[in-house]
């Protein structure tokens, strides 16, 4: 071996480094149609039960509300004058009136007139959160079979360690959510008029800079553990607080003051406030702007810390 | 190329793992870190190789400091890890150049590079599969590919051979010795085979409870011992112990059994002047043989025997009054 060149020889980029990181993590993915298939499936059951179960619209509607054609009140039923004689309400017109007060309401409430599209739109965070998870985690695994020990040995980007593994969440998170959004349309979601293609780079730039975010904070989490028990616990008792306590399941503003606190600071509001806008509800630049902000903050910020922390860390 | 000065790891600010070492290998040798499992060898090479962050004391390797040049250090060697760190959804092949990637070596380079590795490992017939259907012998042959797609100047071997048959131990020695030979690299390795620091290191540093205890070429150190065992028989019934004794290089006679048991510095050359001295006085040797010391007992004479007895006895001890409370609380 000629060792003049060798010291020279080695150019380590961090593009270079963070393409072959992420593609293996990519490849190992694809190898793995099983977990693909389960990731999926959680959303799919919650919203394939649930979300038809929970069939808020139909509760409201005319078909519901069954009023008999003639309605008799009697003369006494009524306070002043007091000797009119009792009148005859027709039921036909009055079940009209509820359904269209009940579609009023599921207009003001949810946006839409079916409860389905506004929580399978919601399903997209249970997806970034549970992929992002498991995958920015898997640092955990890479470390106990000495993987990460052996590309810390090399030369590579430190920082493409760790944005391979931030990009390879992102990207899972955003294929998964492609599928559900799929799906959820084969089951009936209704698009806005105001929705076009384009508006899906606004749903993957939404689900990217979430996936961003939750991906740190998970590897920054994991970055020193050994064993992935416990933290995975702890995250999967705080995932469905996190929905329920965002706009996920329901609208926000019927919440008690609290939990509408929480609401308002947690990331998953944003993320499915922006998707609704792109998707079922009409488009709302005002509130977009609002939804892309937080969730670039929220990327940003979190992407920052975690990567300083990964990065004092990576080396114990 | 590689030097340590009291290099120290303490692991939660206890566990003292590495405590103080100093040594250094010299350019194009096999330098083998020989101890029992829980000496403190891999969490050296760990700092060696910048895995680990010195809790004290410095280390470089050409030169480079593994703390303050670490990305040089990096660039120079080549690490093969006790673990199998390929990873078992890609093939062969595909985890090379995956290694050649974090190297940042050009593609082109790295894929004919790739193949004469595999070829020098023997693994061209596999580079398609799988590493998921790969042998443990063919694993570590390909970790082995891995560690040296950049060519380094220093090689690091964690335990090469452990849990290998002993065919395969055998091939892995044979690797070891051809990089050496052909490519004048230097190697740094760690062992708990007495056999295998034996083969293969030029010089070894026995190491326990975190600190070297002696380091020397193998020969070195078996002639630290005091020389070869020289057992000898005469026909007659005499006493000749004045007389082997007064022979160059004897250090110790004893009588055993009716035979001498000799302790001699190079014994292939004093035994036949043993017997020159004895025909000379008119005895006739009736038995010779002569024992090398192996490493083996250089080994228990430096880690010592006595030393793990007594930590065996110490924890029989512990377990005892352990026992005691427990049956104590219980009344």
């Amino acid at each position: 071996m000629s060792d003049a060149k060798a010291v020279n020889e080695c150019q380590p980029s961090f593009a270079r480094g963070l393409w072959a990181l992420t593609r293996r993590e990519l490849k190992k993915w694809l190898n793995d149609p099983v977990m693909l298939v389960m990731f999926v499936l959680q959303p799919l059951i919650w919203m394939g039960l649930l979300g038809k179960s929970m069939n808020i619209g139909g509760l409201l509607s005319a078909e519901n509300i069954k009023l008999p054609p003639q309605i008799p009140i009697p003369g006494n039923a009524v306070l002043s004058p007091p000797d009119l004689p009792g009148v005859v309400l027709d039921g036909t017109a009055l079940s009209q009136m509820f359904a269209e007060m009940g579609s009023k309401i599921m207009e003001d409430t949810f946006g839409v007139a079916d409860y389905f599209s506004f929580m399978a739109v919601g399903m997209v965070s249970m997806i970034v959160i549970t992929t992002t998870m498991f995958s920015g985690m898997s640092i955990v695994w890479d470390r106990r079979l000495g993987f990460l020990d052996k590309v810390i040995s090399t030369p590579v980007s430190r920082a493409a360690i760790i944005f391979s593994k931030i990009l390879n969440a992102t990207f899972r998170a955003m294929f998964q959510a492609t599928v559900i959004l799929a799906l959820a349309y084969l089951l009936g979601l209704k698009l806005s008029s105001t929705f076009t293609p384009l508006n899906l780079l606004g749903v993957y730039a939404a689900i990217f800079l979430l996936g961003v975010g939750l991906s740190s904070v998970f590897i920054a989490f994991s970055i020193r553990s050994t064993r992935m028990e416990r933290p995975m616990q702890f995250i999967s008792l705080i995932t469905m607080p996190l929905m329920f306590a965002s706009n996920t399941f329901f609208p926000t503003k019927l919440m008690p003051d609290w939990m509408q606190a929480v609401a308002t600071v947690n990331p998953l509001t944003y993320l499915t406030d922006a998707i609704r806008h792109l998707t079922i509800l009409p488009m709302d630049t005002a509130a977009l702007i609002r939804d892309f902000t937080y969730l670039g903050l929220f990327a940003a910020v979190l992407a920052t810390i975690g990567i300083v922390l990964a990065w004092k860390y990576l080396t114990r | 190329m590689i030097k340590a000065e009291s290099l120290t790891k303490v692991f939660n600010r206890s566990l003292v793992a590495v405590d103080h070492i100093t040594f250094s290998v010299r350019d194009g040798e096999v330098f083998g870190f020989l101890g029992p499992n829980g000496a403190g060898k891999t969490t050296t090479i760990n700092m060696l190789i910048t895995v680990l962050k010195p809790t004290e004391g410095t280390a470089s390797v050409l030169g480079f400091d593994v703390v303050k040049q670490a990305n040089e250090v990096r660039k120079v060697i080549g690490v093969v890890p006790q673990e199998y760190t390929a990873d078992e959804d890609l093939t062969g092949y595909e985890n090379i150049l995956l290694c050649a990637d974090l190297y940042g070596i050009p593609r082109e380079t790295a894929k004919k590079r790739a193949l004469e590795l595999l070829e020098l490992v023997e693994l061209t017939d596999f580079k398609d599969k799988r590493v998921e259907t790969y042998s443990g012998g063919m694993r570590r042959r390909l970790e082995l590919a891995c560690g040296l797609i950049n060519r380094p100047k220093v090689l690091f071997l964690d335990e090469p051979t452990l849990g290998l048959d002993v065919q395969t131990r055998a091939a892995t020695w044979e690797y070891i010795r051809r990089l050496k030979k052909e490519y004048g690299m230097t190697i740094f390795m760690t062992t708990h085979y007495l056999e295998e620091a034996d083969a293969l290191c030029d010089r070894i540093a026995i190491i326990d409870h975190g600190k070297i205890v002696v380091t020397g070429t193998p020969s070195e150190l078996k002639d630290s011992l005091g020389g070869d065992i020289i057992t000898i028989a005469i026909k007659e019934n005499a006493d000749v112990t004045g007389i082997i004794q007064s022979v160059e290089n004897v250090k110790e006679v004893r009588r055993e059994n009716g035979a001498y048991r000799v302790k001699a510095v190079k014994g292939e050359v004093t035994a036949p002047l043993i017997i020159e001295a004895l025909r000379r006085k008119g005895y006739t040797v009736t038995r010779l043989s002569l024992t090398e010391p192996t490493l083996n007992e250089v080994y228990l004479e430096y880690t010592g025997k006595a030393l793990r007895d007594t930590e065996e006895s110490s924890r029989a001890e512990f377990m005892a009054q352990r026992l005691h409370l427990w049956r104590a609380r219980r009344k």
